[in-house]
């Protein structure tokens, strides 16, 4: 019998043979004895084994007899299989033929269990403890321990997310090796000897990371636990859904526990291709929001300026009078929350019900520029055509563009750190400073001050071993998409747009652009719309939409009659006033949402729609992969989704969407196809230059929302909103110097829209004349303020 | 008698002043520095595996072949790093030499350096001796300022730099990895093998790590030559060595001697067992290393000898017990030193020292319950060879060696507590403890 390694890139003639109880196994060189035994289903009892870390030998349970190193010799002693390297011919005899191996085994975990407290009954891992699960399958019935056991006072916070519990500790290092190696926040560390080993942090500095939460998943006993989660249930009592977490494009695999018809936590899934077995905090924590008292749970119409309560026909029918009212005289603003199928949803009932074009999913920022790059480079393509999470690690250089992985697409920063910790990737940010996240890449700095990134991006060398990876900030940025269709042309580098939030990809896809079509098909492609006619069965509209923008201009101005709005904050576009005046100003509102927003307060008819996690369907990745979203809560107070009520409304217009679920939409979206024939052209702006500057009182404005800051997604996420960062404002020192303004004191940087205080960073590597503070202030966004990154702002110190 | 000595290390000890450097050339220091840096380093090499050294500080591994492991194309520096971390209780030899002649060990790094092809040299002492740490380092400045080190020593073109650097009081970091760590900045905890340091070192560059008594060894081979040098001791066990004697000795101290000679010839060297008192029990090279009985007493102290009795040769640090010591006692204050040394890396040595501590005041307090030495030494096996480095090997070695030539006495700890049956105050050395006292 023979087991051969599934390793997809190594060829037979690399393989060894181990034989592990007797059995042949086949494995590349350099597979630990600990992974070749678990190919032919040995399960090799472990603690501080985990094969995404390093190893490191501390524990000591999976001890194996090796009675032939491959030369014939034997080892003396038991070996530790997880640090032990096959080698050709070795014998190994696991605890399946091994006395001597069981013996170690039990051995280790009678030691293991003396000092820990036995709490199980109280433990929030009780019930999915490796400990307690290799104490019934490699431990003894019975303890022949009878001293002291050591104490420790309990539990301790790590971090505001984080407790830890250092009496159940078995010490196994997997949560310091994960915050040194894999995240690069070496936060915590193991301290003091012996028994009173523990893990340590600095008491005035917390385990600040993004990615603290997989500590606690990683955890083989109940050490570290969540300050949200615990004594909030049993894990045997939860039912647990894997599916994809909305949280940014990454599209990282959860697996999301429930009970009582209420999700009690998220767990990283695990999906090699994507987050391997990692997520984010925000995505692990984060879920809290669509359970506050803002919950919309019927429909609602406005009658004598209040909105009150309506029965779903009532709502449908005030909808269809006021659409009938505006005729194609609409716009469609779906921002980034939306599945593909509901993006896809909404992309048809513009084109066939409404019969317009006027449709974004782009509630920020946005340009023509961006808009044909987007046409041109990323609509239609399929998973593999385009950049994968394997080619970060695997390339040998990535530059960054308006795009601050970290903050923006954190699994993505995940995966650069891999390439750059095991195989010798160099990153380099197209960026005015050097962030933190950047630092812990080790990577180059290409100072740009923000606007002449277009300029920086046309003198880069790059060989076809370059992945590019581009933010959606760079719509800002003039020239920036257009230079980088020429590096690309140039150079055979290879670019991958990443946008911030889960729905955009899938929303390009669907078409929810006022130039593109589903599939990528380009709206004044006379073709391309008789294609799609043809199969949707129903006229496509030639004349070009608007953009999001243009759409609340045009309805400010009264040009435009009505909105449908899936879901935005006004904070999110350049100019938050003029958004609020444009959804005010609009004849006719129909807002589709599950909680109560400044979009809904403003509605002439809401209809409640369904959490994420009340309902089933995809998110496209930044990659194009598809993720499922799977329905993990089946009793929900408004169980309708934006297909369902779009469908509803088509109906009453006297229209056939088509479908009325998810996948429905789901199935005509995948018949339709990507588009076959001509694509948008590449676009090719001029590069853009520095704006007017007043050295050192009036600054170029950069900026980027961080992970966690302000935002409706994180309402209700306390512990999670203390781990975030505190909001700051960011000068070079010869800037600051000029200014003269010290670290820690408050700066004040004023726009159109408003100003705002900040305490001051001093940022080394920052470039001079320019003023970082971040996109997401805590309650208030870069909206307020009406300017964008690349503009200009008044600076001086002190209070506004 | 004591033509059995062989002083070489310890020659110039009683000298007036003999840690300076002008005293230490006077009785032909720096001269083997002097031959060394005539020949090529490989002919450094060669002499040093002709003449049989092996490591002093308890493995016994063949010092030449572990300098020819040094690989020499690899880029990085090259190091050799002396360990002078010596905390293994009952050993006193390194301290005493480097008090008395920090200049011999001086010499020998130099030429040690010389002959890996090494440009810096760390010596890692053990952080508690102070007056050795400071004695160290003005000896090393003493050799710069006489051209030893630095800059194109004795006009050969070599360099060296020498730094000495003081461990914070940690057993554990006279394992090497563990040192290496310490000496890196981090907590000293044993390090993960292969790559082995002679590989990738310190600062993860390729590493010679050598006790103090071999690199001291170094300069008085090449003087003398590989012959000389292996003329002396056994047949496996070449050379002499420093064997000090503590416990109940008439005159303890430190005998140099050739390797291969026995406890009966030491004891007779050093006064005997003290007056009125005869063996018991004693250890060959520190408390890591199983007890033996006097019925060893004839035993070639050398490598061969001690592993054949089921022992080791250790550091040579030979405790000697008379017949008013108990056993338990004894290993239960040997056990807390390990139990309070575990880095804490491992779950065998972590926890099962704090196990058998426990165990063992049970026995000491004759407490302990029947089966107590069943379970006890259960958890003996369960630890030793299981760990991720020797500490817990150590450990358990007093224990299995005690019950094994002793176990009416843990016996015995099933109903009388030790200090009744061994009362404390007899076994004191000096008169001040009381009769019965103990902790």
């Amino acid at each position: 019998m023979s087991v051969e390694a599934k390793a997809g890139d190594v060829v037979a003639s690399d393989l060894i043979s181990v034989f592990i109880d007797d059995t042949e196994v086949k494995v590349p060189k350099g597979t630990l004895v600990i992974r070749a035994a678990e190919m032919i289903g040995v399960d090799i009892p472990r603690f501080c084994d985990h094969p995404l870390l390093d190893p490191v030998g501390a524990c000591r349970e999976c001890m194996v007899e090796v009675p032939d190193m491959g030369n014939g010799r034997g080892m003396p002693k038991p070996q530790a299989s997880c640090t032990l390297e096959c080698a050709p011919g070795m014998q190994v005899k696991t605890q399946v033929s091994s006395e001597k191996a069981d013996k170690a085994q039990r051995g280790i975990l009678e030691l293991l269990l003396i000092n820990h407290p036995l709490d199980c009954p109280i433990c929030d891992k009780g019930g999915e403890c490796p400990l307690q699960n290799q104490a019934m399958s490699h431990g003894r019935g019975t303890s022949r321990y009878e001293g002291v056991k050591r104490t420790f006072p309990k539990p301790v916070s790590v971090s505001a997310q984080i407790l830890l519990d250092r009496e159940r500790c078995v010490l196994c290092a997997r949560c310091t090796r994960f915050s040194e190696q894999i995240s690069g926040d070496p936060f915590i560390a193991l301290v003091e000897r012996g028994a009173l080993q523990q893990v340590g942090f600095y008491e005035d500095h917390p385990y600040d990371s993004y990615f603290s939460g997989n500590v606690i998943q990683i955890c083989p006993v109940g050490a570290l636990t969540s300050a949200d989660y615990r004594f909030q249930a049993r894990p045997f009592d939860l039912v647990s859904t894997t599916t994809t977490c909305e949280g940014c494009a990454s599209g990282c695999e959860l697996r999301t526990d429930h009970r009582h018809f209420q999700v009690k936590r998220r767990l990283a899934g695990n999906k090699p291709e994507v987050n391997e077995e990692w997520n984010c905090d925000l995505g692990r924590f984060g879920f809290y929001s669509g359970r506050q008292d803002d919950r919309i749970t019927a429909p609602l119409v406005r009658e004598n300026g209040e909105l009150r309560v309506a029965s779903w026909p009532e709502a449908i029918d005030a909808a269809v009078t006021g659409l009938k009212a505006a005729g194609s005289s609409v716009g469609v603003l779906t921002g980034g929350r939306l599945t593909l199928e509901n993006a896809y949803g909404y992309s048809k009932f513009a084109r066939t019900v409404l019969g317009t074009n006027n449709i974004d999913f782009r509630s920020r920022q946005a340009s023509d520029e961006e808009a044909q790059f987007l046409g041109s480079s990323v609509a239609g393509k399929r998973l593999g055509e385009g950049v994968t999470f394997a080619d970060l690690q695997s390339a040998s250089s990535v530059i960054c563009v308006a795009f601050e992985p970290e903050e923006e697409s954190a699994i993505v920063f995940l995966r650069l750190r891999k390439g750059v910790r095991k195989n010798k990737l160099t990153v380099h940010s197209v960026a005015p400073y050097l962030s933190n996240g950047f630092a812990k890449l080790n990577a180059n700095l290409i100072a740009a001050v923000p606007g002449t990134e277009a300029s920086v991006i046309s003198t880069l060398d790059a060989d076809a071993d370059t992945v590019i990876l581009v933010g959606e900030r760079a719509a800002g940025l003039p020239g920036a998409f257009s230079a980088l269709a020429d590096l690309t042309e140039r150079t055979g580098a290879r670019v991958a747009w990443i946008p911030r939030r889960a729905g955009d990809r899938g929303a390009l896809e669907a078409g929810c652009l006022p130039g593109l079509l589903p599939g990528g098909r380009p709206v004044a492609d006379a073709a391309a719309r008789v294609d799609l006619a043809a199969a949707w069965g129903a006229e496509v509209p030639s004349a070009p939409g608007l953009t999001g923008a243009q759409i609340l201009a045009a309805t400010a101005a009264g040009e435009l009659n009505a909105l449908v709005v899936a879901g935005f904050q006004p904070t999110d576009f350049a100019d938050a006033q003029t958004t609020r005046d444009g959804i005010e100003k609009a004849g006719f509102v129909i807002s589709l949402e599950s909680r109560q927003s400044e979009v809904t307060e403003r509605a002439d008819v809401v209809f409640p729609v369904d959490l994420i996690e009340e309902q089933a369907g995809t998110f496209w990745n930044w990659e194009h992969r598809p993720g499922r979203v799977n329905r993990v809560i089946k009793r929900v107070p408004s169980p309708m989704t934006d297909v369902r009520v779009l469908a509803m409304l088509a109906d009453a217009l006297g229209e056939d969407l088509g479908f009325r679920v998810p996948a429905g939409a789901r199935a005509e979206f995948d018949e339709l196809g990507a588009w076959e024939g001509a694509r948008v052209a590449a676009p090719a702006v001029a590069a853009g230059g520095l704006p007017d500057v007043a050295f050192p009182t009036s600054l170029v404005l950069a900026s980027w929302r961080l992970l966690l800051g302000g935002s409706a997604s994180t309402d209700g996420a306390t512990a999670l909103l203390e781990t975030a960062k505190p909001d700051v404002a960011r000068l070079s020192p010869a800037t600051a110097a000029a200014l003269g303004v010290g670290a820690g004191e408050p700066l004040t940087v004023t726009a159109r829209g408003g100003a705002t205080t900040l305490p001051l960073v001093i940022e080394d590597s920052m470039v001079d004349g320019v003023v970082w503070i971040p996109g997401n202030r805590h309650g208030a966004g870069l909206g307020e303020l009406d300017v964008v990154a690349g503009e200009t702002v008044e600076v001086n110190g002190g209070a506004a | 008698m004591t033509d059995l000595l062989t002083p070489v290390l310890s020659k110039n000890w009683t000298q007036e002043r003999s840690w300076k450097i002008a005293n230490y050339e006077r009785t032909g220091g720096y001269q083997g520095l002097k031959k060394a840096l005539k020949t090529s380093p490989s002919d450094v090499i060669s002499v040093v595996k002709d003449s049989g050294l092996r490591g002093r500080g308890g493995a016994g591994f063949p010092t030449g072949m572990k300098w020819s492991f040094v690989p020499q194309d690899n880029p990085n520096p090259k190091y050799l790093v002396v360990n002078a971390d010596e905390s293994e209780p009952g050993t006193c030899k390194d301290m005493p030499l480097l008090m008395a002649s920090p200049h011999t060990l001086v010499e020998g790094v130099i030429i040690s350096s010389y002959a890996i092809g090494c440009a810096y040299a760390f010596i890692y002492v053990r952080g508690e001796v102070a007056h050795v740490i400071r004695r160290l380092q003005q000896a090393v400045r003493e050799a710069y300022s006489a051209g030893y080190a630095g800059k194109n020593i004795l006009g050969s073109g070599y360099d060296l730099e020498i730094v000495v650097h003081a461990g914070a009081g940690a057993y554990i970091c006279g394992e090497e990895t563990a040192l290496l760590d310490s000496l890196e900045g981090r907590r000293g905890q044993p390090r993960l093998r292969p790559p082995f340091p002679a590989v990738a070192g310190l600062y993860a560059s390729p590493t010679v790590v050598n006790n103090v008594e071999t690199i001291s060894s170094v300069p008085s081979i090449i003087r003398e030559g590989a012959s000389w040098f292996s003329s002396m001791g056994s047949e496996k066990s070449k050379g002499y060595t420093l064997y000090s004697l503590s416990g109940h000795v008439a005159r303890p101290g430190q005998f140099e001697a050739p390797l291969g000679i026995t406890l009966r010839q030491l004891l007779e060297l050093s006064g005997g067992v003290r007056e009125g008192h005869e063996l018991k029990f004693w250890t060959p090279g520190g408390s890591s290393t199983p007890i033996l009985t006097p019925a060893d007493i004839d035993l070639p102290l050398d490598y061969e000898g001690m592993a054949g009795a089921g022992s080791m040769l250790g550091t040579k640090a030979l405790q000697i017990f008379d017949e008013t010591t108990s056993v338990v006692r004894t290993t239960l204050r040997w056990v807390e030193f390990y139990k309070h040394e575990s880095c804490g890396k491992c779950t065998p040595c972590r926890e099962g020292t704090w196990w058998l501590v426990q165990l063992l005041r049970d026995f000491e307090a004759g407490k302990a319950s029947e089966g107590d030495i069943e379970k006890m030494l259960d958890l003996c096996d369960n630890i030793g060879g299981k760990s991720f480095c020797a500490l817990a090997d150590g450990a358990v070695a007093c224990v299995t060696s005690a019950v094994k030539h002793f176990r009416s006495e843990f016996e015995q700890g099933y109903h009388t507590p030790a200090w009744e049956l061994f009362p404390y105050g007899r076994s004191a050395l000096f008169a001040k403890q009381s009769e019965g006292a103990h902790a």
